[in-house]
């Protein structure tokens, strides 16, 4: 018997931070898509960012610990691919998380076409603010992420890609 | 062959095609001409494998019979492999791997993007998410067929050899089972004859802008729809599967 509601459960669920990017969490990222209660189980939608992201399988497990811990036994953690996940679910609050820790956030509206084949303008350094940034790589330390290097404070820098 | 099997293998099409070409970037690991192209190259493989991953595990849903992506990955042999012929050539010098990749990349940026409007559900959810991943990768491989081929006479001279070596292989992308076309007439499947003028002009222009020369009189290859490979697919699964072949049931 579930005794806890939808709400309650979400809210729990909320904490859990991306675990290669500790200061947000699944919920600030949209990873987080639904929670339901079927009879005894408790069923989660989750959504990869990338085809790839090896960070899915930690997801689930923190996912199922979580409400373990909360006293909930049966969950199902489900891997669900419609609506395709976007960075323009990322909140503002994410957003300046990311810049604060080190992370340049993805610019919005990633509908736009400039956007998607990274075509991206005046990207600020997240460390001194200066836009006289390049590309390095297209390619980060994860598959969401592009590497930077600022010309002004010389300091290199994760850019979270826009899709 | 029933419609549940039609769509069986039609998938395992998709997603041997990507498992096999992310298997042969993940080479690369350890081996990059560059620490950047290191993370390039897994990356994109990294997508490719989580891409045949998701299509496994439809299939096993298809399939219904209680096999797992494991089992479609690790326990089958060369023969029930379906994979583009190009995706399991060897991985050459990093030119050459970019070279495949950009050919791939162009054929599954407009692939996705057909299969993204399928009448079926899951298989339009996958190819919305890779159609995105695609474009990422295309840009990446285009840029280096383009340095690489416009570059030193060396890097030209190696680009155009391996031009050259691949295009054979390029005909057996669009290849198509008689019985995929129920699918495509009930709007599952994608029809590949629709795009490939459209492959051919995006290709030629990268392959223009890189100085290359497309070869005229290349023996165009075929067979994997049947699962007939080249010989180099079987080195690689005997690679990729000895885990699993030494330890069954191994689980991560």
């Amino acid at each position: 018997m579930i005794t806890k509601t939808v709400e309650e459960i979400k809210t729990l669920l909320s904490v859990i931070p991306d675990p290669e990017i500790p200061v947000i969490t699944i919920r600030d990222l949209g990873v987080l898509r639904e929670v339901r209660i079927v009879g005894d189980t408790v069923e989660v939608d989750i959504t990869p960012t990338y085809s790839g992201c090896p960070a899915m399988k930690a997801i689930s497990q923190d996912i199922v610990k979580v409400l373990n811990e909360a006293g909930i036994e049966r969950v199902n953690v489900k891997e669900i691919y419609q609506p395709v996940w976007t960075t323009d679910w990322l909140s503002d609050e994410a957003r300046e998380k990311l810049r604060l820790y080190g992370i340049a956030p993805p610019e919005k509206t990633s509908s736009d076409k400039n956007a998607i084949l990274g075509k991206v303008k005046h990207l600020a350094c997240p460390h001194c603010g200066s836009i006289d940034t390049e590309l390095v790589s297209q390619f980060g330390s994860t598959a969401c992420k592009a590497l930077y290097r600022c010309l002004s404070c010389l300091e290199p820098f994760d850019h979270f890609k826009c899709i | 062959m029933n419609k549940q099997e039609t769509l069986f293998n039609y998938i395992l099409r998709i997603a041997d095609s990507q498992l096999i070409l992310g298997h042969r970037l993940s080479e690369w690991t350890g081996h990059g001409p560059m620490l950047e192209e290191e993370l390039a190259s897994a990356n994109t493989a990294l997508d490719l494998i989580g891409q045949a991953n998701s299509l496994y595990a439809y299939a096993t849903q298809v399939e219904g019979k209680g096999r797992t992506e494991d089992d479609l990955a690790y326990l089958r042999s060369e023969r029930e492999f379906f994979n583009h012929l190009l995706s399991e050539q060897p991985r050459g010098d990093f030119g050459f791997s970019m070279l495949r990749q950009m050919l791939c990349d162009a054929f599954d940026v407009l692939f996705y993007s057909a299969l993204m409007k399928s009448s079926d559900n899951t298989l339009s959810g996958i190819a919305a998410k890779a159609y995105k991943e695609s474009q990422y990768h295309l840009r990446h491989s285009s840029s280096w067929t383009e340095r690489l081929g416009d570059g030193t006479e060396e890097s030209h001279q190696r680009m155009q050899n391996s031009l050259n070596e691949l295009w054979r292989f390029t005909d057996d992308l669009f290849a198509m089972r008689a019985a995929d076309l129920e699918l495509v007439n009930t709007g599952i499947a994608v029809d590949t004859s629709s795009f490939r003028e459209a492959w051919f002009k995006q290709v030629s222009e990268v392959l223009e802008r890189a100085t290359l020369t497309i070869p005229t009189h290349a023996f165009m290859q075929k067979g994997s729809l049947e699962g007939r490979h080249t010989e180099h697919l079987g080195y690689l699964l005997a690679e990729m599967q000895s885990l699993h072949r030494a330890i069954p049931g191994v689980k991560w």
